[in-house]
């Protein structure tokens, strides 16, 4: 019978509280993954934080190196596997930039919509369990049944769900099917709706204030130093995306706004994602009907052998500027390839975020970060 | 008949588990004890027809001050507890009271019932069915001095209590 | 052989008759509580076991009974074993005082299974005993999310039930009893529930009461994503279910509780009307559980729609917002009485 909970104690430090080292992870329900937070508590207040990464690592980088380019797609698809889509962009886009191939507006515009598409589905399952984290429980199965939607729409055209082998270097793999279109239209009408109707849920709800308000905050300037991007960046009020800032694709082309957050603590974070929601879904309308006809195939060569040198690309994926680092030998496969995953990077401020908060606060913490462990362990 | 078995159970229980519960080498379960005890008690107000004392018993001394104990109990390491020396220094002091005490309730026990003075409550107390009303009017009239001297000093434990864990405010 | 038939076999009867009503009950609060959720979250719930999931909680039970009960190598085997009788038991004690019908209901007996003239005072007792079995839960795990969900549960539980002792106060004033029954006559007498007379007292009651059942958005004891399952995140099977059938039950009495003291019992809406004595074709039990379900399904609709307090949040909301406005309310209601009755 053994209680040592706390370990030996002072005895003169009894009213005193005492720390207590926690783990968090990685099987606790809401560490998102495989994540593990080794916490140092006062009670439940959070003095010390210690995030043990890799137990998703899969070698990713390493095993890209050895494939041919084109094979190298689909592993990217599992790095952040809630956002196939946006992570197989990036890297196509990275070997078409090596390889110097313009893709046809057509292909541009489908894989801005889809990508878009992309965009409010890690968003909503972010909505979901960011809410299901603090409580809110209900809040979690609506954005899962608009998701499934977006879900449909991905299986109609690329054949698969969650690890969508989305893009091909060079293009698509098959144009859109009969009456893709019209779909995508019944969902972008209808969504504007469903996010009110989790506004409705959250935004004025008094517990989610006085838990989100104030929690986490983190200013422009730290938000820069420690190299956040995406909705965390942009919830401390810094205007950088990278859909504006170095437009690729079919950006370019398209009116929306970039919403901006003012106080950088998780209400405003969780603000700036729902209304990021909004504008993609007003490119997504955009695309619809705009969309131009013509081959959804460029002229790539069939065996690709990047010129030698060193190249990077990165796009906005939904949780933070995503890129790809990629080295030519002049050779079949790549002799390095690096991704920048955001949220391994965003991952850094938990740390500081989290310090003085209590351990209620950590959850939601790590669920304003929006992490995926896929991405963060490679 | 049966209200003297009844008495003799309780009385067993409540001494039984006052026993264990200074025998017990850890605190929750001594914790515990104290809690049967407790509900001991209650039990005997029951019987001599003081519900309203029973049911205060239950929920001040059972449902607020255990838990209270159990709070402290928990945040100090159980196991130090278990290898700390059982005779303290005190035991000579300790030992001199118990007999005094013992004393004390021999003589009680063998004088018996005569040395107290008990005075039959009328009868239009025992016949009213509202035992808080009693209870109330007692604390209010003729005990009220007490009673603000405890409410007092209960105040003055409860500044001790609050500056002697809050250090820095 | 009277005595033996009024204080022995009437009482047991009508105990075995609850029991059995009550852990019926349970069973398809947990069936109502997936039903109802579903609803809100545009799920069907339980669709598999019988029509629409209607025989779900046998199975469940029979899941909790099947599976293997654990109990870790370091945990404190004989607190472990008796925490989770302590928590279940006193939340079906407290229904020996609560009335479903009128004293002259079932042939003279009385609707009820004993008549106190403590009662109220004895339920909020009992009920405040079940939660030692939750802090020996959490403490005998010897492990840190049960100890934190005990903590927690122990701070909770104690601050919340002063609020809830202010705010039932307000009704002792007006009743003039502490007799669950007597209270309910006084209503009918008055012609009016006391949720009219006292309706701040019925707020915080309420609201205190789901505190004291841990659940949402007060339930940090157990809160799932933070402190995995709190003080049961050790417990498994038959065990487990023990506790799950003391939150319920614990639902069941503050619903009840509230019925009783502030919704007139098992009296028909406008018992005082005789313009609308057909309502009398309901039964006075019937009435009560009517009552009763309005409030669970109440308890589940907040389940389905907030999210969870943090833990300083709750204990200020409790000893900064509720316990002064119950005071106060004690205070003025007092005075009111004394000036004008």
């Amino acid at each position: 019978m053994e209680h040592d909970i706390f370990g030996a104690i002072d005895e003169k430090t009894v009213l005193d509280a005492n720390q207590v080292v926690i783990n968090m992870g990685p099987q606790h329900p809401s560490t998102h993954g495989v994540l593990r937070v080794k916490l140092t508590l006062d009670g439940e207040r959070v003095i010390d934080t210690d995030c043990i990464i890799g137990y998703l690592h899969r070698g990713t980088e390493k095993i890209v190196e050895n494939r041919p380019y084109a094979a190298g797609v689909p592993y990217f698809d599992r790095t952040d596997y809630v956002a196939a889509v946006s992570n197989n962009l990036g890297y196509v886009e990275c070997v078409e930039k090596m390889l110097g191939v313009e893709v046809p507006p057509r292909v541009q515009y489908i894989r801005t919509m889809m990508t878009e598409f992309q965009r409010i589905a890690s968003h909503l399952l972010w909505l979901g369990t960011h809410a299901l984290d603090i409580g809110a429980m209900t809040v979690f199965l609506y954005a899962f049944r608009e998701r499934e939607e977006i879900l449909k729409l991905f299986e109609a055209l690329f054949g698969a769900r969650l690890t969508i082998h989305a893009f091909r270097i060079g293009g698509l793999w098959q144009d859109l099917p009969v009456g893709f279109l019209d779909a995508c239209r019944r969902f972008s009408d209808t969504i504007g709706e469903h996010i009110n109707e989790y506004e409705g849920l959250l935004t004025n709800n008094r517990i989610w204030l006085e838990r989100t308000r104030d929690i986490g905050v983190i200013s422009a300037q730290d938000a820069i130093d420690l190299g956040l991007t995406g909705p965390v960046l942009r919830g401390s009020g810094v205007n950088y995306d990278v859909r504006k800032a170095r437009p690729y694709s079919a950006y370019a082309d398209f009116d929306f706004d970039i919403p901006l957050g003012v106080h950088g603590d998780t209400y405003d974070r969780y603000l700036v994602r729902i209304e990021e929601m909004r504008q993609s879904n007003r490119i997504i309308q955009q695309c619809i009907t705009r969309m131009p006809t013509g081959p959804i195939r460029a002229k790539a060569p069939r065996v690709i052998k990047p010129p030698v040198g060193e190249y990077y690309h990165s796009v906005e994926g939904p949780k933070g500027e995503l890129g790809y680092y990629i080295v030519s030998e002049g050779k079949t496969s790549p002799y390095r390839v690096r991704i920048r995953p955001p949220t391994f990077i965003n991952l850094q401020a938990l740390k500081k975020l989290v310090k003085g908060h209590l351990v209620a606060d950590v959850v939601a913490i790590i669920g304003t970060l929006d992490i995926v462990l896929g991405e963060i362990d490679r | 008949m049966i209200d003297q078995i009844i008495f003799y159970t309780l009385a067993f229980i409540i001494v039984a588990m006052s026993l264990m519960v200074i025998l017990a080498r850890n605190a929750v379960r001594s914790a515990l004890y104290l809690i049967s005890a407790l509900l001991g008690f209650a039990a005997l107000y029951i019987r001599l027809q003081a519900e309203l004392l029973a049911g205060v018993q239950i929920l001040v001394y059972v449902g607020g001050i255990m838990v209270l104990f159990l709070f402290v109990i928990m945040l100090v390491s159980v196991r130090t507890m278990e290898h700390q020396a059982r005779q303290t220094r005190q035991w000579k002091a300790a030992v001199v009271i118990a007999l005094g005490v013992a004393a004390e309730l021999i003589y009680l026990i063998v004088r018996g019932g005569s040395i107290f003075v008990t005075k039959q409550p009328p009868d239009a107390l025992l016949t009213k069915s509202q035992n808080t009303q009693v209870v109330g009017e007692a604390l209010y009239s003729t005990y009220l001095l007490p009673f603000e001297i405890a409410s007092v000093l209960l105040l003055v434990a409860m500044i001790g209590a609050v500056v002697l864990a809050k250090k820095k405010i | 052989m009277n005595i033996l038939v009024n204080y022995v076999v009437i009482p047991l009867v009508k105990i075995v008759v609850i029991v059995a009503i009550l852990s019926g009950g349970i069973a398809y609060l947990t069936l109502m509580e997936r039903k109802v959720i579903a609803r809100l979250q545009h799920r069907l719930g339980p669709m598999r076991v019988g029509w629409h999931g209607i025989l779900q909680p046998i199975a469940d039970g029979l899941k909790f009974i099947i599976k293997e009960d654990i109990i870790p190598i370091k945990a404190d085997r004989f607190v472990f074993t008796i925490a989770p009788g302590i928590s279940l038991v006193p939340a079906f004690i407290v229904f020996s005082v609560i009335p479903f019908g009128p004293p002259d209901s079932l042939w003279g007996t009385g609707g009820y299974v004993t008549d106190v003239n403590i009662a109220l005072l004895f339920a909020v007792a009992v009920s405040s005993v079940g939660v030692l079995g939750v802090i020996l839960g959490g403490w005998a795990s010897n492990s840190k999310y049960p100890l934190l969900g005990a903590l927690r549960s122990s701070a909770q539980m104690v601050s919340y039930e002063v609020a809830m002792g202010f705010g039932i106060i307000g009704v002792l004033l007006v009743a003039n009893s502490l007799s669950l029954v007597e209270i309910v006559e006084k209503q009918r007498s008055m012609g009016v529930w006391f949720f009219f007379v006292q309706p701040i007292a019925f707020l915080i009651y309420y609201f205190c009461g789901m505190a004291e059942t841990n659940r949402l958005p007060f339930d940090l004891p157990e809160a799932e994503t933070e402190l995995v399952g709190g003080f049961h995140t050790e417990y498994s099977g038959f065990r487990f279910s023990l506790f799950f059938i003391a939150e319920y039950a614990n639902m069941i009495t503050v619903s009840s509780l509230a019925v009783t003291l502030f919704f007139g019992g098992w009296l028909r809406p406008f018992s005082s009307v005789a313009a609308l004595s057909f309502l009398d074709i309901i039964p006075p039990p019937l009435w009560f559980v009517i009552k009763v379900l309005i409030f669970l399904y109440i308890f589940i609709w907040v389940r389905g729609t907030l999210p969870r307090f943090r833990f300083d949040q709750l204990m200020r909301i409790g000893w900064k917002v509720f316990l002064p406005v119950a005071m106060a309310n004690v205070m003025v209601t007092g005075a009111i009485l004394l000036k004008f009755l």
